[in-house]
């Protein structure tokens, strides 16, 4: 087979667009078809929704579906399922799992949801104690624990999971991996609102939950290891994406200053320039990483996107609620609802300002990524640990 | 005063024995019948405000009439006392209107003078806690640019918007071109519109007149001024609040991270945040500071009042602000959580840093003060 090159995409591309009219094409047709095609994540293998080819090509299949009007697979309501559920699949699934899972994945038929945080296991995730023990009889796995700030369980198909399967070990060795059917009996999900007066997280109690072997990602008690490619992968979709100049917060931000001469005063003024130029300088370093990584050059400077858009995210809405003065003391609505997906930009300050506390906590807190960083980037020495060598049972709790 | 008395004569930045009194009456009072669970379903009803509790408050305890002379019937205490009541009601975050009511509306009506006639018995009312009052200006407006709250025209028609406390009221404080009326809150022409407001434990609301009737209770110069004053005892003795709120954020993180363990140890032994920990009580030390200042120049009526009013905003509006958004991260998923006080605090500073002029307008009213001009 010939190396598959800019060109070949696009040729690709189009005859997907001639078979598959996007103004005649049912949605899920054209996402099904497109699929098929390679053209989904061409840096799958073909047959999964790829065709093997260089990942920073990506961008040429994009272009020329948007200029044709094709729908996209919404990747922010599918977010958890693209950005973490589907590199794990592909990294330590069977070829059976890879493909029944992948392509209801991608096209948006299947949500999922993650349960890995637990109320006594957050940054330390590998603390978690939701239990999973094998039945002698079948070897399915019975699955007895709790899952909180679980976004997306409402609507979610399928999650990937992690549990306890032998409390002996040390806690990173007795963790196994597994895909969570959600429709089963035992899995029960409850809302768990937030700060913002909805409930776009879940808490999920488990409860004699029966997994077959066959939905077991990598081998038993590997689940942490199998976990760090999920991770791994949270923290670059967070991060990752390409943005405008003033394409995030500071967007609404500069446009009201531009439009209500009224609010402004010199200290706002010298607060909003500042973020303004934090924000556009976060874009370039995130768009320079984008280039390494087209360059084949993957630098660190990944684990750093997500604290810097954090921190931006909870300054700038400040400031914005701040510069609305007497609107800036309103809010939309406190009704409890349960959104979809999280839109910072539709809503208001307000909301901005509440949801944006999670951008520094979910995903890992920046603390977390601040030591991630000084141990893994700089290579300072890591804090002493006194968990290493226990078994999970005898860890202080 | 000379400026020379002003320097001998230093504030008082302690508190008194009869303020740490009321302090422990005022907070087990709340403890009892304003803890979080209670505040976050009163909030989620259409009645925010406990008439029960502002009575054991305002009446039982005497914090109503603080400020109002004995002779008027009040307890003929001071701005050090209302502020430890304020530093109270911060720490608990209870919805009440202390602050609108018996400091603000208080303030402007004392700053009337009178000794008798309507001033002195609507005083003797707020005094006894038998009455709120409100004073019908924006819940933004700073002190400095009184005037800018006259939004009803002399007839009594207009509207007045984001009133702080105005559906608790009993009776508008309203500041007209032509003076300063008090209109009954159920009179015809008056309609008290709430607003969804992010600071749920202090709600707002739309005042709107039309060919309302009011006891005028002062003309446009006098209106003006005790305008300003009632702003000016609000800006102050906000500190307070905002004081008691960064205090309760701190010492509710120090407890929660000695608790928590992860990764086998209390988070609160992790270096990183054990300085983020000790750099907050900085910044609450030095805000009681400032707060206690603002407080005690109220209270001797000091001309250094203005600044010392609007150092204490500048700096305690950002501490408050700063200790609620550190208690949530601290806290971790749990703080975003809505059965979780944390995000009250988060909602309340975020709102008192807009209160009574932002930290920004009262840096600009210490660049005035101080000669320090724009460039
Ligand atoms: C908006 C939102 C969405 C989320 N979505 C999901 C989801 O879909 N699925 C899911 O499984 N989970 C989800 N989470 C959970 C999230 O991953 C956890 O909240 C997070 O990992 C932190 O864990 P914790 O809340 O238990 O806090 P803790 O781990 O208890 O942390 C409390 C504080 O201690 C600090 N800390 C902890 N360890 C250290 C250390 N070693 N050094 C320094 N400081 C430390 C933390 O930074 C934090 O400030 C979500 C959380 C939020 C807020």
């Amino acid at each position: 087979m010939t190396a598959i090159d800019a060109a070949e995409l696009r040729r690709r591309t189009r005859e997907l667009l001639a078979a598959h009219p996007p103004a005649t094409t049912e949605r899920t047709d054209f996402l099904r078809a497109r699929f098929d095609a390679g053209l989904a994540w061409v840096h799958y293998p073909a047959g999964l929704g790829g065709l093997d080819a260089p990942r920073s090509l990506q961008p040429v299949v994009d272009a020329e579906l948007a200029a044709a009007g094709a729908p996209d697979n919404d990747p922010r309501r599918i977010g958890i399922g693209l950005g973490m559920a589907a590199p794990t699949i592909l990294g330590f699934g069977t070829e059976e799992q890879k493909r029944r899972f992948l392509r209801p994945l991608w096209v948006g038929e299947e949500v999922w949801c993650q349960l890995f945080s637990e109320p006594g296991a957050g940054s330390d995730l590998a603390a978690l104690g939701t239990r999973a023990v094998r039945e002698a009889a079948d070897g399915d796995w019975i699955v007895d624990g709790q899952k909180v700030w679980t976004s997306s369980a409402h609507v979610a198909r399928w999650a990937i999971l992690i549990a306890r399967t032998d409390p002996d070990l040390p806690k990173h060795r007795g963790i196994s991996y597994f895909i969570c059917d959600m429709t089963d009996p035992g899995v029960e999900v409850r809302p768990l609102r937030q700060i913002t007066g909805e409930a776009e997280f879940n808490e999920v109690f488990l409860t004699g939950v029966r997994i077959p072997d066959s939905r077991r990602l990598g081998p038993v008690g590997a689940g942490w290891k199998v976990a760090q490619t999920t991770l791994m992968n949270e923290r670059v979709s967070i991060g990752g994406s390409r943005i405008p100049r003033e394409g995030g917060m500071i967007g609404p931000v500069a446009k009201t200053w531009r439009e209500r001469p009224e609010l402004r005063t010199h200290d706002l003024h010298q607060r909003l320039l500042t973020l303004w130029v934090e924000a556009e300088v976060a874009r370039l370093a995130g768009e320079r990483l984008r280039q390494q990584l087209v360059a084949g050059q993957p630098g660190p400077e990944g684990s750093g996107m997500k604290l810097a858009f954090a921190r931006l995210n909870q300054e700038i809405s400040g400031l914005e609620v701040e510069l609305l003065g007497e609107d800036g003391l309103l809010y939309s609505d406190w009704t409890m609802r349960r959104p979809d997906l999280v839109d910072f930009t539709g809503r208001d300050a307000g909301y901005r300002y509440l949801r944006s506390k999670g951008n520094s906590i979910e995903g890992g807190t920046s603390e977390v990524l601040l030591n991630i960083v000084a141990e893994r980037v700089l290579g300072l020495p890591a804090e002493p640990r006194n968990d290493k060598d226990v078994a999970w049972k005898d860890l202080s709790r | 005063m000379t400026a020379q008395t002003e320097e001998t004569v230093a504030p008082d930045l302690l508190y008194s024995e009869a303020e740490d009194d009321l302090r422990a009456a005022v907070r087990s009072l709340l403890a009892d019948r304003s803890d979080a669970p209670t505040v976050i379903a009163r909030i989620e009803s259409d009645t925010p405000y406990d008439p029960q509790l502002w009575k054991a408050l305002g009446a039982d305890i005497g914090a109503a009439g603080l400020l109002v002379p004995e002779k008027l019937g009040g307890q003929g205490a001071g701005h050090r006392e209302a502020a430890v009541v304020l530093e109270e009601l911060g720490r608990s975050v209870a919805p009440a209107p202390y602050l609108t009511s018996a400091v603000v509306a208080t303030e402007a009506l004392l700053a009337l003078g009178s000794e008798d006639g309507p001033v002195a018995e609507l005083l003797g009312e707020l005094a006894a806690g038998r009455k709120v009052a409100v004073l019908a200006v924006p819940f933004p407006a700073a002190p400095e640019n009184s005037s800018a709250a006259e939004a009803v025209t002399g007839t009594l028609d207009g509207t007045v918007t984001a009133v702080a406390d105005a559906a608790a009221a009993d009776v508008l404080l309203v500041p007209t071109t032509d003076g300063l009326y008090a209109v009954e809150a159920a009179a015809p022409g008056v309609t008290v519109e709430p607003l969804v407001a992010l600071d749920q434990t202090r709600p707002l609301a739309t005042v709107t007149l039309t060919a309302a009737t009011g006891t005028r209770l002062a003309d446009a110069v006098a209106a003006r001024s005790a305008v300003r004053r009632g702003l000016l005892a609000g800006a102050g003795l906000l500190a307070s609040e905002q004081l008691g709120l960064a205090e309760w954020c701190l010492t509710e993180t120090v407890r929660y991270t000695r608790e928590r363990h992860q990764f086998n140890r209390p988070i609160g032994s992790f270096q990183a945040l054990k300085h983020r920990m000790a750099q907050l009580w900085l910044e609450v030390v030095s805000a009681r500071a400032a707060a206690r200042n603002a407080a005690d120049a109220l209270a001797t009526g000091s001309p250094d009042t203005p600044l010392a009013v609007a150092v204490a905003q500048a700096y305690c509006s950002k501490v408050a602000v700063h200790a609620a958004e550190e208690c949530i991260q601290l806290h971790g998923g749990i703080g975003m959580t809505w059965e979780h006080p944390a995000h009250l605090y988060l909602k309340r500073a975020k709102a008192d840093a807009i209160a009574y002029g932002t930290a920004g307008s009262h840096r600009e009213a210490i660049a005035e003060l101080m000669e320090l001009p724009a460039p």
